[in-house]
């Protein structure tokens, strides 16, 4: 799993019919100092995440089926978790904060 | 799964039988600001999408999944045809590095 | 299987419900050497790993043959805690 950002939503009307009914978010996975990781992707929603949340996405085909209700379609990432709070290492956290940890 | 636009088609006299009537198609990776990501790849199609369509795609062996029971040798196929998409996200301060290379004492030549 | 080391815990509330219950953790892939490696990886743990330890996770469908994890939406859990690694001639294993 990885931690990411739910930075948008993707309307379409012609798809696969095991994506009909759930919200397809485009969402930005990010490195633990919270900067961006990599591209941003298309991920089906499982538990009713909006914009601007911060998320635990499975980047893995059966696990996102699974969460998404959804065995053997075509789904490879999914959003399976709303994200309260990370707790990280001292050494791990920016340090434009060092504050935070205490 | 990823966003991208259909840019091309492939065409392939031979190939493997389970590649059988499939539409090969070349996609180009977008980001959600719709600027060109990484390199084109070659798909199936399980939506009928069209040259200059916006779509989402589905990576793995899960590409396979639509075309079931057939048996279609892909990793890549469009499930979705993106409508609309509504993006709110600030944009993240560029690394300087490359961009500044490219457009560099190499490429003043043409 | 890779080698990590337990950096964080992410605390969610609203989660899948076949994840209720897990922990979270966040895990730093390491070399053999100890050495951080790029990246990171969300995972459900198995054995009660904590803090700074130093662990074994599987990733892929393998994650769901772990204990408790079948048919959950996992795809990275830790199923060990490494006591020691030995490696081969050079590379010490701290």
């Amino acid at each position: 799993m990885l931690i990411a950002k739910v930075i948008g939503e993707v309307v379409a009307t012609r798809k696969h019919q095991s994506h009909e009914g759930r919200k397809v978010l485009l969402v930005q996975p990010v490195h633990l100092d919270g900067s961006d990781r990599g591209d941003s992707v298309v991920a089906l929603d499982a538990v009713g995440a909006g914009v601007g949340e911060r998320v635990l996405l499975a980047t893995e085909g059966f696990s996102a089926m699974t969460a998404v209700g959804r065995p053997d379609s075509p789904i490879d990432m999914a959003v399976i978790g709303i994200i309260d709070r990370v707790d990280l290492l001292p050494e791990l956290l920016p340090p434009a904060s060092p504050a935070s940890d205490r | 799964m990823y966003l991208g636009r259909v840019v091309g088609r492939v065409w392939c006299t031979v190939k493997n039988p389970g590649l059988h009537a499939q539409r090969l198609l070349i996609v180009q990776p977008l980001t959600p600001e719709l600027k060109p990501t990484g390199r084109n790849l070659v798909v199936t199609d399980s939506t009928g999408a069209g040259a200059g369509e916006l779509v989402y795609w589905v990576k793995g062996k899960e590409a396979s999944f639509p075309f079931r029971p057939d048996e279609v040798p892909s990793d890549l196929t469009i499930v979705g045809i993106v409508d609309e998409m509504r993006v709110k996200r600030q944009p993240q301060p560029q690394p300087p590095s490359l961009a500044l290379w490219k457009s560099g004492p190499c490429s003043s030549q043409k | 299987m890779i080698l990590a080391r337990v950096v964080g815990t992410v605390v969610a509330t609203r989660k899948d419900p076949r994840l209720e219950g897990k922990k979270l953790l966040v895990l730093k892939p390491i070399a053999p050497d100890g050495k951080d490696e790029s990246g990171y990886v969300v995972a459900v743990d198995t054995v009660s790993a904590g803090f700074r330890e130093r662990v074994l996770a599987v990733s892929g469908s393998s994650a769901r043959m772990a204990e408790g994890c079948k048919d959950t939406p996992v795809d990275t859990s830790i199923v060990g805690i490494i006591d020691t690694i030995d490696m081969d001639e050079g590379a010490d294993s701290r």
